[in-house]
């Protein structure tokens, strides 16, 4: 099926393959019919043995195979049983063919497993089977099928890590080209890490030699990719932090806000299972509320998510005190909430907060029109009260002790940054370029002991590198290009003088309960992807329009967010908003000029909540709303996604799926909307 | 730039399903079945399904089932989770899986799967994640998800995830884009896809373009229709599909059709086949080429089949 040349097949050819094709056809029926009635007769194995080795790939024929043995195995006289030699030339006989088949075709599953099976029956010598793979791995380097019989065998015959990790090093010095072996040997390494060999742990002692060793070979030659993949698993095993933690949380620790239910959220830096009330304390004055149900801001069914959410209420009979409360949520045992890989939280973590309950509480009732269009901003006077509530909102989340990296750690980093720095300036390497910016970044997200705000200083040179990358490899651009907006979020929010600038006041008054005093302006900055959401746990009003976001995963985390508007971006279904779903605050939502239903192809398929995925069962109420014009994909896709809303104000024109029909279904969606593009309704 | 030859690739479609007889067609009958369903959901996405008669088809893929209630390749082979699968598939294009034993073929898959949550192709032990995959989704499309356990099945698949952030056929086996679109495919199933890092796994695969705008499926090899599948449609399932040149993608694929003869091959100027047209139409309709119906890349079917088979 594979590399065989295009040719018109001459009526010669035709001829010779139709004799070919009828000989093993016979083969293959004479075959059939021993399988079907139990023939294991010497004679039989033999049409087998012609057939396998014309199509190695016939799955039957060795199923067939592996009955016989059984069946010859068990059958054998009291005198063959006692003759070892007798059982050993039955096993030769098997491993023969599939050597035989393997030389016709060294890729077959079927060969390489009937091997394995046969092994489990009987035996060969280690010799033997390191010889028939070093003839295979001689051939082809990458055969994965040798590599895995390898792995196999060393396993089986207890061949040490060290001796395989020698082979790795043999193959390498051989030819670096050798992905294959670039990835047995990290797979041998982790395996001698993971056991603590000594020499091999802890990791700093091997880590240093493997940057030299991989340096050798992308010095030779920068352009082949397999050194360069090895070193991003060895800088990942620099600087992993292996470990859940808390990075953010809402309300800001030492806020006060003026709530009377309110949501708390915990955002951790990786998925985490097991965020409830054994694990997490909420502390209301002095006494412990005993009922707080965590929830994980995702939709799977497993009960794990980065971003969890609970709701506290202030008790009605204290409405008209004046008093503050003050709220606690602390870790009560961090060890129960564990993240993905199965490794617990082990730090401990708290915030503590005061609640104030005014008296009136505004009723939401108003008709005007919320814009977020320019007039409607004015930025924010330094000196005003604004720019003290981005001060406590902003300063006070970046409270939470993270692990401090050890010396040999930067040491190594800012050895290697040298290094690359060096290749550059002789080769200009694409690859080159993307470790090098991926050191730097490393190199800042290292904690030490004197930082306070996140490290930016290399982030410029970082957002050079990703520039001149989409202009030296422009078939990976958004690659480059996402990552160039991830970076840039991450300098923008980094201080609050820098947010400063993205930040503007609302004109209007009227709305205020709604819109909040602030909004956070990120429109037409070329993002393609949205980040650094820790930062932004406080935002109630946020312009992302007039980017190229096709994604807002990660947003549900801003559980305060009221207003929104996404317009001009390219996302192009609902599926692509799913977030929304989990944001049960929002009002004011603003999707127009979008590419939803302009695309047969949908990417968020499978990243959202979807009964095909079994991460949402079909809603049956759906029958009951939707009128059978209506079932039609778009439509489930936004009764999914926007059911539990109570959008105010919508705006949605400027879409392939957005036609009369579909307006009608989004009013009925939407009980309580009053403003459709910009049109009142009554 | 090509265009795409519709109406050949079908006529060679409907032509290699009545060719038997040359060495080719021979050596491809232990997996009839696989190249059915290849051909079949080829002429769905060019709007030809109704030019095969249903009934002979669906008869001769019953012809296929064994006692077990799994499927072989052909008739009288011995079943296999392989040809199950595209037994259930092929039903499922004709929306006829109703006529199948559900619990019987369900029984079949669900005792392949093996203590440590892995699956074996067939009562002969073989374990490979690419048999995790045909398992879920064949479990999935009969609606019988809930049989296997697949918290087990899902942390056996996460182990073979490498340092790269791609799979292997078993843990420590090396990234080869094949297991990863197996992988994926079965982690988009079950929901699991929060177990990915997307970005990492996206940058390996996104590498997988070469300059000719080709695919390769792992670094370091030649570029192969195939992988338009493999690496594609993982790609769209983690949505990173962004991170490649589509119209060089699409512009390779044309040029490895045989626009006289009709059928497309692993590279220009190779021979065709089924398997590798399949791809590459499968290819160009994740690709949104014009006249080619949408296909889903977790469970490889017309996305019209699937939304019919779970939003109802």
């Amino acid at each position: 099926m594979h590399g065989r040349p295009r040719k018109s097949a001459t009526p010669v050819d035709e001829n010779a393959s139709a004799l070919k094709a009828a000989k093993i056809r016979s083969l293959q029926s004479q075959f059939l019919e021993n399988h079907h009635n139990h023939i294991y007769t010497k004679e039989a194995l033999e049409i087998n043995a012609k057939l396998i080795e014309c199509n190695p790939e016939f799955m039957t024929a060795w199923n067939y195979r592996k009955l016989a043995f059984e069946h010859n195995i068990s059958s054998q006289s009291e005198s063959e049983k006692a003759d070892s030699d007798h059982i050993k030339s039955i096993v030769d006989e098997e491993l023969r063919v599939v050597e035989n088949a393997l030389r016709k075709n060294f890729k077959s599953y079927g060969a390489w497993h009937h091997r394995k099976w046969v092994l489990s029956k009987g035996n060969s010598s280690t010799e033997r089977e390191l010889r028939l793979l070093n003839l295979f791995q001689k051939q082809d380097t990458r055969n994965f099928h040798a590599w895995n019989y390898r792995r196999f065998i060393a396993g089986l015959k207890n061949i040490s890590d060290e001796k395989e990790l020698q082979f790795t090093t043999d193959m390498i010095n051989d030819n670096f080209s050798n992905y294959s072996a670039w990835h047995n040997r990290s797979v041998l390494l982790s395996h001698l890490l993971e056991k603590k060999v000594e020499g091999y742990f802890p990791k700093e002692i091997f880590l240093k030699e493997e940057y030299e060793f991989v340096r050798n070979a992308v010095f030779t030659d920068p352009d082949d990719q397999s050194g360069w993949f090895y070193h991003l698993w060895l800088l990942d095993q620099t600087v992993k932090v292996d470990m859940p933690n808390l990075v953010s949380s809402w309300p800001p620790h030492g806020s006060e806000i003026t709530k009377t239910t309110f949501p708390v959220i915990l955002l951790f830096n990786e998925p985490v299972e097991g965020v409830n009330l054994h694990t997490v304390s909420v502390q209301v004055e002095n006494d412990i509320t005993k009922n707080t149900t965590w929830s994980p801001l995702s939709a799977n069914k497993f009960k794990c998510g980065q971003a969890w959410l609970t709701h506290l209420t202030i008790p009605p009979g204290e409405f008209n005190s004046s008093k503050i409360f003050q709220v606690k949520i602390s870790s009560e045992y961090p060890q129960g909430i564990i993240s993905l890989n199965g490794v617990p939280c082990s730090r401990n973590w708290s915030f503590a907060f005061g609640v104030s309950v005014c008296h009136d509480v505004q009723p939401e009732g108003h008709s005007l029109r919320i814009s977020m269009g320019e007039e409607n901003f004015s930025t924010i006077d330094v000196n005003s009260n604004m720019m003290n509530f981005l001060k406590s909102n902003f300063d006070l989340a970046t409270d939470y002790e993270q692990p401090t990296s050890s010396k040999w750690k930067s040491e190594l980093i800012a050895s290697e940054i040298d290094q690359y720095r060096e290749l550059l300036s002789w080769a200009e390497c694409k690859i080159g370029k993307l470790t090098l910016a991926r050191l730097l970044m490393a190199n800042d997200a290292m904690i030490t002991d004197t930082a306070v705000a996140p490290n930016m200083t290399h982030v410029e040179e970082v957002l050079q590198l990703y520039s001149e990358l989409m202009e030296l490899d422009p078939t990976h651009y958004q690659c480059y290009k996402d990552e160039y907006s991830l970076v840039f979020l991450k300098q923008v929010t980094s201080s609050k003088e820098s947010l400063m600038k993205y930040c503007c006041q609302y004109k209007e008054s009227m709305s205020l309960n709604i819109t909040g005093n602030v909004c956070l302006r990120f429109n037409s900055l070329s993002l393609s992807r949205m980040g650094s959401f820790e930062r932004l746990l406080w935002v109630q009003s946020l312009d992302l329009s007039h980017n190229q976001l096709h994604s807002i995963e990660g947003l549900e985390a801003l559980q305060l967010l009221s207003c929104l508007n996404l317009s001009h971006n390219k996302l192009v279904s609902f599926m692509a908003l799913d977030p929304l779903r989990f944001m049960k605050s929002l009002r004011v939502l603003n999707i127009s000029y979008n590419e939803i239903g302009a695309h047969t192809v949908d990417t968020r398929r499978y990243l959202c909540s979807s009964p095909l995925s079994h991460t949402l069962d079909y809603d049956k109420r759906f029958e009951e709303f939707a009128t059978s014009d209506e079932k039609v994909v778009n439509f489930w896709d936004a009764y999914s996604v926007f059911s539990g809303l109570d959008i105010m104000q919508l705006d949605i024109t400027g879409n392939a799926a957005v036609d009369e029909r579909f307006v009608l279904f989004l009013v009925k969606l939407f009980p309580g909307l009053k403003w459709l593009d910009g049109e009142e309704l009554h | 730039m090509g265009e795409l030859a519709a109406e050949q690739h079908a006529r060679y479609i409907l032509k290699v399903e009545k060719k038997k007889d040359d060495i080719e067609s021979v050596l491809m009958e232990h997996l009839r079945i696989n190249g059915v369903y290849w051909g079949l959901t080829t002429l769905d996405m060019l709007g030809k399904l109704s030019a095969v008669d249903q009934e002979t088809v669906i008869s001769w893929v019953m012809s296929c089932q064994h006692e077990t209630g799994g499927f072989g390749g052909n008739e009288g082979h011995d079943p296999h989770v392989l040809y199950t699968l595209s037994a259930i598939q092929i039903l499922a294009l004709f929306n006829k899986i109703e006529i199948l034993d559900i619990e019987k073929v369900s029984n079949y898959v669900t005792t392949l799967q093996n203590e440590d949550g892995s699956f074996s192709g067939d009562k002969w032990g073989e374990t490979d994640t690419r048999f995790s995959y045909v398992a879920i989704c064949s479990l999935a499309l009969l609606k019988q998800l809930d049989k296997i356990n697949v918290e087990k099945a899902v942390k056996y698949i996460i182990s073979c995830k490498n340092l790269d952030g791609g799979f292997g056929c078993t843990p420590g086996a090396e990234s080869h884009a094949g297991q990863i679109f197996c992988c994926i495919g079965a982690l988009a199933i079950t929901g699991c896809l929060h177990y990915v890092d997307k970005d990492l796994l996206g940058w390996w695969l996104c590498e997988r373009q070469v300059k000719s705008g080709g695919l390769n499926g792992r670094p370091e090899k030649l570029p192969d229709v195939c992988y338009s599948w493999w690496v594609l449609s993982s790609l769209i399932i983690i949505d990173r599909v962004r991170w490649i040149d589509k119209e060089k993608l699409v512009k390779f694929i044309l040029e490895c059709q045989d626009k006289e003869n009709g059928g497309i091959s692993d590279r220009p100027d190779d021979a065709v086949d089924v398997f590798h047209t399949y791809f590459g139409v499968a290819g160009l309709s994740l690709l949104e080429y014009p006249g080619v119906k949408a296909i889903d890349p977790a469970y490889a079917l017309p996305v019209d089949v699937i939304n019919r088979i779970f939003l109802n």
